[in-house]
């Protein structure tokens, strides 16, 4: 019998935590709104090969600038076609994967550098954390983008230059919260209690600190993961991110640049994939804030 | 007689209170949580360490298990001084001497399992064990605390006071230590769980044969448990001695009058008592009155009090005053229980 219970309560807790979270995180119905458009998208992402009528870069010369819903020798061009004659709702399709890709690596990259810069700089205090937290506010100090447009100036243009220049604007306000959670953690009696139980500074600081301190950072991760993808589709725009003839949505816009008055498609649908997709991801963020932050939560 | 199992000689504790206005360069004002306090516990018996908020306590027993930096002498079976250990060289005896906290909840991590947070001293002090062999430790452990066994995948928040305090105690004895420090353990509880959770603590000494350092605003708790008892003013010892002659016999003005603030549960005694109350304030420990630190609120203050800190001995125990002697009032009420 007490075989049985045991085995059943973890799960039972795990799930409770996570029913917990689903109640509060559903009456925010943005959020709710906000995380199906994500899921599409992903969707979207993933399946693009299957959902997509043509080739990405197939160029179709007798369609240039099709109007979307024309029909043609090829097949429907469903959003039209781009300027060379490439069909526009599979380069989004396409598009999408390199959205979710930039936001994953530039979120990955910038969370665990912050992170533990962060920790550190909170842990240890004194002439580490001064040091850590000028050179953050040195960062800060610059607007993200014009920052960001500097590194890739300096390392040359391209999508993976792109994704460590976005990063690196990025991670001090992942350093920043992390410190501050770390600092009103580590006085409370448990980490004294881990403390007299013998353990280290890298098993009080990661095992002991940094689980209790992870609620703003997950929230953050969201929230940034929409500027990433914003930030990177600016930095497409401006030529210095993905290069053509990458279907990256930023670097679409700016190849679609010359033609905003004579064809509106080529500019409107990545245009409205970005703002769709970065809104979405926003809304799905403030719904996870306020469904894990204990403060804003009625109880 | 063997060695005393830790010897406290004359413990300082000092904090440099630096607020954001000074300028780098300005000496800060210097803070003594704990001025020279000395003491001996042999093994197996109970010290319990009393006085009022911010007199020291706590920050007394954070420095004996070097949590806090601190100067003089801690000796461990009178052959280690502690204080001079490094880091790395104390770890050998962390797992001998192990902590209790005030606040059961907030001692436990929120994010990890009973069973972790229990085997956590193991993981340390213990790295060979298997994790086989862990988890049995840890539920015997469980067992020994009056925890069921099958409660070791709950989380702390799952539990009340009284059992996260039994979590607390399970932490502090997987790793079999020769020393308890219990940091007001049973303050934060419900009088009826208090009792309890004292029952459980004298069952472990017997059993186990611990010596245990009991801090506590509570007089009547340290009398029930403790065989020695030193009351601590502003950092100082004001008085030493064994628990029975001190909660008897008072010398020191400042044990009368806690004495005699203790409530009686009979309101015909309780109305008629004569209250010893002290005058004034507890004085700023930032800046301590010169030579004996309760001449500002001492009945029996006189010129020698300001300018010499007292040092006497009154039948075979401390008492730090000039003019100690019994207090005839207080002995009446005393004599009333």
């Amino acid at each position: 019998m007490s075989e049985v219970t045991e085995t059943n309560i973890p799960s039972g807790t795990r799930r409770e935590q996570f029913a917990e979270f689903w109640f509060y995180f559903k009456e925010n119905r943005g959020a709710v709104i906000g995380l199906a458009v994500f899921v599409l998208v992903v969707i979207a992402a993933v399946l693009a090969p299957v959902l997509s009528p043509f080739d990405p870069d197939a160029q179709y010369r007798d369609a240039l600038l099709a109007a979307p819903m024309t029909d043609s020798a090829h097949g429907h061009f469903w959003l039209g076609t781009d300027a060379v004659g490439r069909d526009l709702l599979s380069r989004l399709l396409y598009g999408a994967r390199y959205s979710l890709f930039i936001g994953v690596v530039v979120v990955v990259l910038s969370l665990s550098v912050g992170v533990i810069l962060g920790l550190l700089a909170g842990w240890f205090g004194g002439w580490v954390d001064t040091i850590i937290m000028r050179v953050m506010d040195v960062i800060l100090a610059f607007p993200s983008l014009l920052l960001a447009l500097v590194f890739v100036a300096i390392l040359g243009p391209g999508l993976t230059n792109a994704m460590i220049a976005i990063a690196l604007v990025m991670q001090p306000h992942f350093a920043r919260l992390t410190r501050a959670a770390v600092l009103s953690e580590k006085n409370k009696d448990y980490v004294m209690a881990a403390r007299v139980a013998g353990a280290g500074n890298m098993r009080l600081m990661f095992r002991t600190v940094l689980p209790n301190c992870l609620a703003p950072l997950i929230v953050q991760a969201t929230l940034s993961f929409s500027n990433a993808i914003l930030d990177a589709a600016a930095l497409g725009f401006l030529g210095l991110g993905a290069q053509p003839p990458t279907p990256e949505w930023g670097t679409m816009l700016s190849e679609a640049r010359e033609f905003i008055l004579r064809a509106w498609w080529v500019v409107t649908f990545p245009g409205l994939a970005i703002l769709i997709s970065v809104l979405a991801i926003n809304l799905m963020g403030d719904g996870l804030r306020d469904a894990l932050d204990p403060k804003l939560k009625r109880s | 007689m063997s060695a005393p199992l830790i010897e406290a000689r004359d413990l300082r504790v000092t904090f440099d209170i630096r607020r954001a206005s000074d300028l780098p360069w300005s000496t800060p004002p210097r803070l003594r949580a704990v001025n020279g306090v000395s003491f001996a516990l042999e093994e197996g018996k109970t010290l319990g360490i009393v006085g009022e908020s911010g007199c020291g306590k706590s920050t007394l027993a954070r420095a004996l298990i070097q949590m806090l930096p601190a100067e003089g002498q801690v000796i461990w079976q009178g052959e280690t001084d502690l204080l001079e250990l490094s880091p790395r060289q104390m770890l050998k005896y962390r797992s001998d001497i192990q902590m209790i906290f005030q606040d059961p909840l907030a001692s436990l991590d929120p994010r990890m399992t009973v069973g972790e947070i229990i085997a956590e001293p193991l993981r340390t002090h213990r790295p060979k064990m298997g994790r086989k062999e862990r988890r049995e430790k840890v539920r015997q452990v469980m067992e020994k605390v009056g925890l069921l066994p099958n409660q070791i995948n709950r989380y702390p928040h799952e539990f009340s006071g009284g059992q996260c305090q039994r979590i607390g105690i399970a932490r502090a004895l997987v790793v079999e230590p020769k020393l308890l420090i219990c940091d007001e353990p049973v303050s934060a509880l419900d009088v009826s769980i208090q009792a309890q959770v004292i029952a459980l603590l004298e069952d472990l000494r017997r059993d186990l044969g611990l010596t245990i350092i009991f801090i506590a605003h509570d007089l009547s708790v340290v009398r029930h448990v403790c065989d020695e008892v030193m009351v601590l003013y502003l950092g100082r010892m004001m008085e030493a001695g064994p628990t029975e002659r001190l909660f008897t016999a008072p010398q020191h003005p400042y044990t009368q009058a806690l004495l005699s603030a203790v409530p009686i549960p009979d309101p015909e005694v309780e109305r008629s008592k004569k209250l010893i109350a002290l005058e004034g304030d507890l004085p700023s420990p930032l800046n301590p009155p010169s030579g004996c630190p309760l001449r500002t609120r001492c009945p029996r203050a006189s010129e020698i009090c300001a300018s010499e800190p007292p040092t006497a001995t009154v039948e075979g125990r401390e008492v730090h005053c000039h003019h100690p002697g019994p207090a005839p009032e207080v002995q009446a009420v005393l004599a009333e229980r």
